[in-house]
This record gives structure tokens, sequence and C-alpha cells, in this order.
């Protein structure tokens, strides 16, 4: 099947980075020509067949690819709708999607002669994939993480800490994704000579988006053969989380040019996306804008001044979105929506009892999409979850929350 | 001739570097900032970069952040920037004024809207940190059309390969930035800050200013023996926050500014011995 042709939703970026009128390269004149190196590199990268093979190998038996498929009968019954599946990134090393981009980027850093890894991390998800990474790779890393998400994702600081990070709280604005990401580019910007940026989603500067999805298109791809294989057709409809948005144009991807596949991207509807400052639903309730080297929807005031937004996912409390999705939104090919903290916990509880997974808080967004859209499906259709991470990082503060601590 | 390309010659022919003074618009608030700016000329600054105040300034350093949450909180906006500007240019027609911030604000102003009411207010030049040559077309391209200077950062990163690109449509002066980091961070070897200017000249006639890293009137002394022009910032944001009490200015907000930039302004002037 063509996917690439002159009408495919799969050819961007272009040349400038861009998808539309979103992404881009703003980023200070310091960081421009390494942007332009790690360009020339992943191109290279990617038509190397020993990048592929190195790669290849470490994701069937470091990271444990592919995820299963999983059709999860209970939630299914209890919905009453289509029938549901979980694609299990959560089954991953270290625990989420994460990894598949990590593992790509790492090999990056490594071609390029870096000798220093630096990241953001919100639920600390990336945060452990990249010191789990720059252990096995023998790489110091630094991890910077907002105050508040050091606090309420408390064990994976501990997992990041054991892999031997360093973990850099930052206390700047909310103390949250968005604050960390500024620190990880202030570092970078004065170390730009030693130092490899590896960026946990599909957002920042070009290449970032583009590289970050392709490691992540594992995702969608191994979905299709999966369901091929077991269903002999494509499913009807795939849901996703979407923070910056990496598992989620990671599972989309390969079904951009399928009509027939609905996709549906969950947004942090937080407490409800009409509260000011209240969620981090950044195509729900944001405007494009430029932060953070791309242009892409963002939560921000009159002003162009950014708003911190909320969400009870530290994973998804982020006011931007990958560029990428951005286009997605705008060409109607994906339907974006809020999901709020209670819808979450909710599903989080549901998925717990009903099928004995955990889910991470964000991927739990997802779930309560699911929730939505699989009860107006019919029977023998199929709509598969990104289960994007496991949630034993969240028993602490969903414990709190449901006042079980 | 522009009025940033008029102080450069007259700063040259009195054989001395300019002296480009950064502040943020609206820190601590409105009526002190505008003081600060207006004492600013008096005190020997020869050009003012006016801070664009930015919720995420990703190329700054802690003082620079704080001055600009202050600005924020006082309930600056892209629209009282130009405001101020346009109340300094009713009593001084000649100092050469440089907005300085990040994309987004203008991006969300309208660029069309921006360059208007820019000139109209009486704003020379622009320096946008997260507009590389690579987005010229967002704002530079019309900028320059509209005759406001593009002013462009050069940095220890971009190489002679890259120069070129760079200074293709940067006009006014070239904004050398002496470190990989972010203001207000330290200069490690002032000899190669001199080398690299040298670089930059040989690769163009526009003046050469030099900032990130410049504190006191020796620093400007010392790297304006080469540079056309020394830029301060952080020290003078820094000095700004020393004399608050309470978050709220005092008495000696501006008086703190004013006898910085005229001390390091002794230093300007023995620069070139």
């Amino acid at each position: 099947m063509d996917t690439t042709g002159i009408n495919s939703l799969r050819n961007g970026p272009d040349e400038e980075g861009r998808f539309g009128i979103y992404g881009g390269r703003f980023v200070a004149e310091t960081l421009m020509p390494l942007v332009l190196d790690l360009e020339r590199e992943y191109r290279a990268a990617k038509l190397d067949p020993a990048f592929k093979a190195e790669l290849g190998d470490l994701s069937t038996h470091y990271a444990g690819r592919p995820s299963p498929l999983y059709f999860a009968k209970r939630l299914t019954d209890h919905l009453g709708g289509a029938k549901v599946w979980f694609k299990r990134e959560e089954l991953n090393h270290t625990g989420s999607h994460k990894i598949n981009n990590c593992l790509g980027q790492i090999l990056l850093a490594k071609r390029m002669g870096k000798t220093r890894v630096i990241a953001e991390t919100g639920a600390g998800q990336h945060g452990v994939a990249t010191a789990t990474v720059c252990a096995k790779f023998d790489l110091p890393c630094t991890i910077f993480m907002g105050a508040t998400d050091v606090e309420r994702q408390m064990p994976n600081v501990l997992r990041m800490k054991m892999l031997g990070a360093e973990v850099r709280p930052v206390t700047a604005g909310a103390g949250t994704l968005k604050d960390a990401m500024n620190e990880a580019l202030r570092d970078w910007v004065t170390n730009v000579e030693t130092t490899y940026y590896l960026i946990g989603t599909a957002a920042g500067p070009h290449p970032y988006p583009e590289m970050v999805r392709d490691f992540q298109s594992v995702i969608g791809s191994e979905i299709k053969e999966q369901f091929q294989a077991s269903e002999g057709q494509l499913p009807d409809a795939v849901v996703a989380c979407v923070g910056g948005g990496s598992n989620a144009i990671g599972s989309f991807h390969a079904f951009l040019d399928d009509p027939s596949v609905a996709l549906y991207g969950a947004e942090a509807g937080g407490h409800g996306i009409d509260t000011e400052n209240g969620h981090a639903a950044s195509m729900t309730g944001g405007r494009p804008g430029v932060l953070h080297g791309n242009r892409t929807y963002l939560l921000q005031d009159k002003d162009g001044q950014i708003l911190e937004g909320h969400s009870i996912s530290a994973g998804l409390d982020y006011p931007g979105v990958g560029p990428e999705h951005s286009f997605l939104h705008d060409s109607k090919r994906v339907t974006y929506a809020p999901i709020t903290d209670a819808e979450a916990l909710e599903a989080f509880q549901l998925c717990t009892r009903m099928e004995g997974i955990i889910p991470a808080l964000e991927s739990a967004h997802g779930l309560a999409q699911l929730m939505k859209v699989a009860p107006t499906m019919d029977k023998d259709q199929s709509i598969v979850l990104c289960l994007s991470g496991r949630g034993d990082k969240d028993v602490e503060s969903v414990g709190k929350y449901l006042g079980l601590l | 001739m522009s009025r940033i390309e008029k102080r450069f010659a007259e700063c040259k022919a009195a054989g001395r570097p300019a002296l480009v003074t950064y502040v943020m618009a609206g820190d601590p608030d409105l009526a002190t900032s505008q003081a600060i700016m207006e004492a600013l000329p008096q005190a020997g600054s020869d050009i003012i970069e006016f801070g664009m105040p930015f919720s995420d300034p990703m190329a700054d350093g802690v003082a620079i952040q704080l001055g600009g949450q202050r600005a924020l909180a006082g309930g600056m906006t892209l629209r009282g920037v130009l405001d101020m500007v346009e109340t300094f240019r009713r009593k001084d027609e000649n100092t050469p004024i440089v907005l300085m911030g990040y994309y987004n604000p203008i991006y969300i102003f309208g660029v069309d809207n921006f360059i208007a009411a820019a000139k109209h207010a009486g704003v020379d030049g622009l320096i946008i940190v997260d507009l590389p040559p690579e987005e010229d077309d967002e704002l530079c391209i019309p900028a320059l059309k509209a005759g406001i200077n593009f002013i462009r950062l050069t940095t220890p990163t971009t190489d002679d390969k890259r120069l070129p690109a760079v200074l293709k449509n940067t006009s006014g002066f070239v904004y050398y930035v002496s470190m990989t980091g972010v203001t207000g961070a330290v200069i490690k070897s002032r000899g190669a800050v001199g080398e690299a200017v040298d670089r930059i000249k040989s690769h163009t006639d526009l003046p050469v200013a030099v900032g990130f890293g410049i504190k006191t009137a020796e620093d400007a002394a010392e790297i304006g023996k080469h540079a056309d022009g020394i830029v301060v910032g952080t020290v003078l944001v820094d000095a700004v926050a020393k004399t608050l009490v309470d978050g709220k200015a005092t008495d000696k907000t501006v008086a703190a500014v004013r006898d910085l930039v005229a001390d390091i302004y002794s230093g300007v002037k023995r620069a070139r011995g």
C-alpha cells in the first residue's frame, strides 16, 4: 500500500521541519549548529544498516519488544460496545513506551561523540528510561524535573538516582514539565559542546518531533501487524493519551492514511476545560504560539505569556503539544478531547480492578476516552488503547486522592 | 543612516566602544522602570536594550528571569513596552532603542501590527533570541522592510561556515555572545572573545558588540579593547533587585542602576587607553 502519496498525512515534516504551519526551529543561535548536526546525523543513521540492526537487537533483547496486544475481555463486557484491546507498552523494560525513543537517541548520542546526556521529565518515565540507557551505555546524565513532580512521582526519582542519574529539581514556575524543559534548555546552551539533549516527547526544535515519532512509530506498526495477524483486518479505532504526545504519535502514525481507523487523543482536562489555568488541554483550550523550539498549540494568555496549566498526571501537565498533533488537530484526522482528573481516576480504578493492570495516570486518560467511545461502537468493532505506562509510580498519589493513606 | 548606525559612528569617532545597557521593561513597576530608562543616557548609556518580559526566557540566567517575573507581576505587556518607548521618545530623539526578548508575545500581538506599532513608538532594532536565520521569514524580513534593524546573536558555536548565513540579514550591529551559556554567566577566556570579535569582523563591516558576562568597569575596559560595543544587562537587573523592599521599588532603585552604568561607562572610556 502506498502510504507516501502526495495526499498522505505521513509526509511531514518538510525540509524546514514544518508540519503545515507547525514545528520549525525556534532556538537560540548557540543551539542551531548542534540542531543541524543532529539532523544530519539522524539522516545518516536512518540509512545505516548497522544502526538499524543495533536498535532492533536492543528493542528485542533489552526492551522486550514486541509488546503484546491484549484483548481486555472484562472491560469489553462491562462497556458493552466495541471489543477493547490494550497495546501493552507498560510491559516494556522501564515500564513505559519511553524506552523506545531513549534507545534510538542514545545510539545517536554515541555516534555524535557526546559525553554527557541531559533530559527533562514530567512523570519520571522518560527520566527513568534515560537514566537506564545512560547506565547501560556508561554516560553521565542529569535529569531536570519540576519540584512539584519530584514530590508526586517519588518512586521514579528514586529509580533515577539508583540508576546513577543526577536529578535536579526545578523550582521555577509551578515546578512542572514546562519548567524542567526551560532548565534543560539552559543547561544545553551552556554545555552544548559535550552534551546531548535527549528530549522525551515528540516536540522541540526540528528534528526532534520527527525523530521521536520515528522511534515511537514501532507502537502503531506493531498494533497493525498484530491486529492483522489476530483478526485479519484493521482495528476500527486507536486511542492514546496526549501530553507532548509521543506515545500518541507513535500509535497513530501507521494509521494516518487508513481513513477507516478513527484516531482519538486524550488531553489532560484537569479540573475541567472551563477552569482557567486548571487544565493542560493545549489543543482544546489553547491556540498556536511558539515555545521550546516549535510552533504548536499552547496554553497562553492574551499577551502570549505561557500558562502553567494543571493535570493530576505529571506526564500530561505541559502547556504545549508536539507540532504534528497540532497539524493533525487542524486537519481533523485525529479527534482530540479533554479528560478530567476525575474521569482519569475512575478509569485508573476500573482498569486495575477489572483487568488486573494498574495503568499510569497518563494512560488512564486514554482509557477514559476509550470508555466514552467504545459503548457507541458496534460489538463486532474493535478499539485499541495504547497503554503507555504502568502505574506503580502513581500508587501513592492515587492512594492519597482516594483517601487510602 | 539609522539611529543605531549613527550612534556607533559617533562612538568610533570618539575612540571608544559604545555602551549598550539592558534593562527589563516594567521592572519592578512601570513608573520606576520609565525613570530608569530615562536616566540611562545621562549615566553613559549609548544604546538601550529594552527587555520584553516573557514567562519562559530559555536563554536567560536567574537574574533576568526574576526581572521578567517582576515586570509581568507588575502588569507589563508588549503593548506596555511599546508605550514606554513612545514616552521615552518624546524626551529623547537620539538614543537608539533595541527591544530584546522572545518571539511568542510578538507572534500573538501579530507581526504586522507589532512592526507598525514599534515603528510608531520609535523602536530602532530587535533582538529576538529564538529566531535564528532559519526562521527569517517570520519577523526578520518584515522588520527589515519596515526599516527596523534586526540584530543577530552570534555565539562561539557559530563557525566560519555558518557566519555568512547568520550575518546575511543582520543589520545595525552584530551581538557576539561571549560564551555558550545563559545571560549572566562567567566569561571563561577574555582572549578568546577578542579573537572571536576579529573573526566576525573579517566577515562583516557591521559593528560588533559583545555581551553575556560583562559585569564590571574592568570587564568593559578589557573587552572594549576589541569590541565596537559592550553590553551589560544582568548586573543592572540585579542592581534593581538589590534595592527592592518586599518586592517594591525604593528611592534607591533608580540611583543604583544609574550609578552602576556611570561606573561601567568609566571602563568603556578607558578601553582604548
